[in-house]
């Protein structure tokens, strides 16, 4: 990388040669850095919200609600029953939101400008702010979990397999809000599709409840909503339920991931909405 | 990845370019350090902002851009830097191609934008470092410090942007080009909505770059700007890029004066008393025009007045006019075929 440096400016006149690396790696931690300094800098109100929300979940369903349903599942409370599904809604959300914002915001203000004529690939664009959106949603998905502890009992069966699941569902939703940030052309568009898609599925995708609690008939529409699988499989990581099917869960998210990157890949491929 | 770079600098030279002539793509005959072929740009909905263009820039010099708003500059400067697709057209910065090899040619290249695009909520020095650091360079400090300085940032390089006038955003603009040492850089319309005296510091700034071998290309619509500043000029009207001469030449055929005598008797013929002086009678012998090169160092102009006082040619009025690179850039941009000298300004060089 030490190549990318250009000597003192040019004696009169050698030849200018530069050597980007296959891999511009400085260039991915200025983005990645710049992403997440100012989550850093407002900190308190990143996670503030989020954690109050959740905090009031518990209370309302774990708590008042939750005290009068008794145990859904045998062995589980149901405030602890909600934790895993709490933490993907809450991932969902943020993950689209910080990454839809961050690359919507530089279109807005049209310091997009340098990001276009810099010397990164597209691929090390979206590491950089996919990455920055996913790294927040992994640390807000862990703050969720420690203020979790607070209210109800939380065991893990497989804590390696909850922090990867979390950091591949973080990275794929992340880069769906990145997708719908260049997509939006206005903070109503931006707003759209959050609204009015991932919100009705995140709610029909068995957060609250089991997918074997639902009626016959709905049960086999729910498995054509991914995030039933997403959800599902998390919990698996806390109490490796027998009804989670965990490597359907894994392959929607990887099937997810793949057209996202497809879609991403073309977005940048022709320009869409990025430039004329 | 490693490319060599496959042309090499080569002081300025002063050659004569032909549009579309394409043995200059021969690097034996010139080493531009950015070379654009047949570069042109339609938007959706037709509108072509760029007709076929083809413009070679040298290394070390400075070119201004010149013409009216919507004449395309910021298109053929956008299709450069990569944030325009063009529509057809090769362009190469020091021989990288800038669609193949765009990650050397972009690492050449710094831009300064037009609009006042810049993070409102960072410091200067945040987004000074972060431009730095995207164009693939590692941290150094002691560089930003100098750019900072150069621009008269240095104090104010912790205070968000947000806070800053008008004048100082753009100075952070040019900051964050410069924080990533371009080879070649573009100012598209550094001094547009600028003081007076900041217009000064951007001059002495582009010029300190010049000294260090930086090429830049500015864009403007104040003549005066490209007079003072550029080493050749280009005219762009409608998307097409009408004339580009060495400056120096362009004020000689423009560095003219016309004195206008309006005379108290009309005169049929010039007396051959006069033949010395480059004279001309207009308005049937009612006024005798004198063109003379305010650059000479005897113009002429008290001897022809003595010599008239001698011959008793009076007149009741006398008036002057300078020809002016705006001169002859209006009638360019006017005219219905732009492809030749305008009329005036050929009548004023004689």
């Amino acid at each position: 990388m030490a190549d990318a440096t250009t000597s003192p400016p040019a004696a009169a006149h050698a030849p200018i040669v530069r050597n980007v690396p296959a891999f511009n790696g400085h260039s991915v931690w200025a983005m990645y850095r710049f992403q997440m300094v100012r989550f850093f800098r407002t900190i308190g109100e990143s996670l503030a919200t989020p954690v109050i929300t959740t905090a009031l979940y518990f209370v309302v369903f774990g708590s008042a609600i939750g005290n009068r349903m008794g145990m859904i599942i045998p062995g589980i409370e149901y405030g602890s029953f909600l934790v895993p599904g709490l933490i993907m809604l809450s991932i969902f959300t943020n993950s689209i939101f910080n990454a839809s914002f961050g690359i919507y915001f530089p279109k807005f203000t049209g310091t997009i400008y340098e990001l276009l004529s810099a010397p990164v690939s597209s691929l090390e664009i979206v590491i950089a702010f996919v990455g920055a959106a996913a790294t927040k949603s992994v640390i807000l998905g862990l703050v969720i979990l420690a203020t979790a502890y607070l209210f109800v009992p939380v065991t893990i069966l497989h804590p390696v397999e909850m922090v990867l699941f979390l950091i591949l569902v973080s990275f794929a939703f992340s880069l769906f809000g990145f997708i719908i940030g260049i997509w939006a052309q206005s903070f109503e568009q931006l707003n759209f599709i959050p609204m009015l898609i991932v919100t009705p599925l995140t709610f029909l995708g068995g957060a609250f409840y089991t997918v074997d609690m639902l009626p016959e008939a709905w049960r086999g529409i729910a498995q054509l909503n991914p995030v039933v699988h997403l959800i599902s499989g998390y919990r698996w990581t806390f109490f490796g339920l027998q009804s989670d099917n965990v490597a359907l869960s894994l392959g929607v998210t990887a099937g997810f991931i793949l057209i996202l990157l497809g879609v991403v890949g073309w977005m940048f491929k022709t320009g869409y909405r990025l430039k004329n | 990845m490693a490319r060599q770079a496959k042309k090499t600098g080569r002081p300025r030279a002063n050659n004569k370019r032909h549009l579309g002539d394409f043995f200059l793509m021969q690097p034996a005959l010139s080493n531009p350090v950015l070379s654009i072929r047949g570069l042109s740009k339609s938007y959706k909905g037709g509108l072509q902002a760029l007709k076929s263009t083809d413009l070679d820039i040298n290394r070390g010099e400075i070119f201004a851009l010149l013409g009216p708003n919507g004449a395309g500059k910021t298109t053929l400067i956008n299709a450069v830097c990569g944030i325009v697709t063009p529509t057809t057209g090769r362009i190469t910065a020091a021989g990288y191609d800038t669609r193949k090899d765009y990650r050397s040619a972009r690492s050449l290249i710094g831009l300064v934008p037009q609009e006042m695009h810049v993070d409102i909520f960072e410091t200067v020095w945040a987004v000074t470092s972060y431009s730095r650091g995207l164009f693939g360079l590692p941290p150094n400090k002691a560089h930003i410090e100098q750019v900072l300085k150069d621009l008269s940032l240095w104090e104010k390089k912790d205070e968000k942007i947000q806070a800053l006038s008008g004048g100082m955003k753009r100075r952070v603009l040019i900051a964050k080009a410069l924080a990533h040492e371009p080879e070649i850089l573009f100012l598209d319309e550094p001094t547009a909505g600028v003081d007076v005296e900041l217009r000064r510091d951007m001059w002495a700034l582009v010029r300190k770059m010049r000294d260090r071998g930086v090429t830049i290309i500015l864009t403007t619509h104040y003549i005066e700007e490209a007079e003072e500043m550029a080493d050749r000029v280009g005219v762009i009207a409608k998307g097409e890029l009408i004339l580009v001469e060495d400056k120096a030449t362009l004020m000689k055929k423009l560095g003219k004066k016309l004195l206008t005598f309006n005379l108290k008797d009309r005169m049929a013929t010039l007396p051959a008393e006069l033949k010395e002086w480059d004279l001309a009678l207009r308005d049937s012998g009612a006024i005798l025009e004198y063109t003379f090169d305010t650059q000479a160092d005897r113009t002429g102009v008290a001897s022809l007045v003595r010599r008239m006082g001698e011959l008793g040619i009076g007149f009741n009025d006398l008036d002057t006019k300078t020809s002016s690179l705006e001169d002859i850039f209006v009638s360019l941009v006017h005219a219905p075929k732009p492809a030749t000298i305008a009329p005036e300004a050929s009548d004023v060089r004689s």
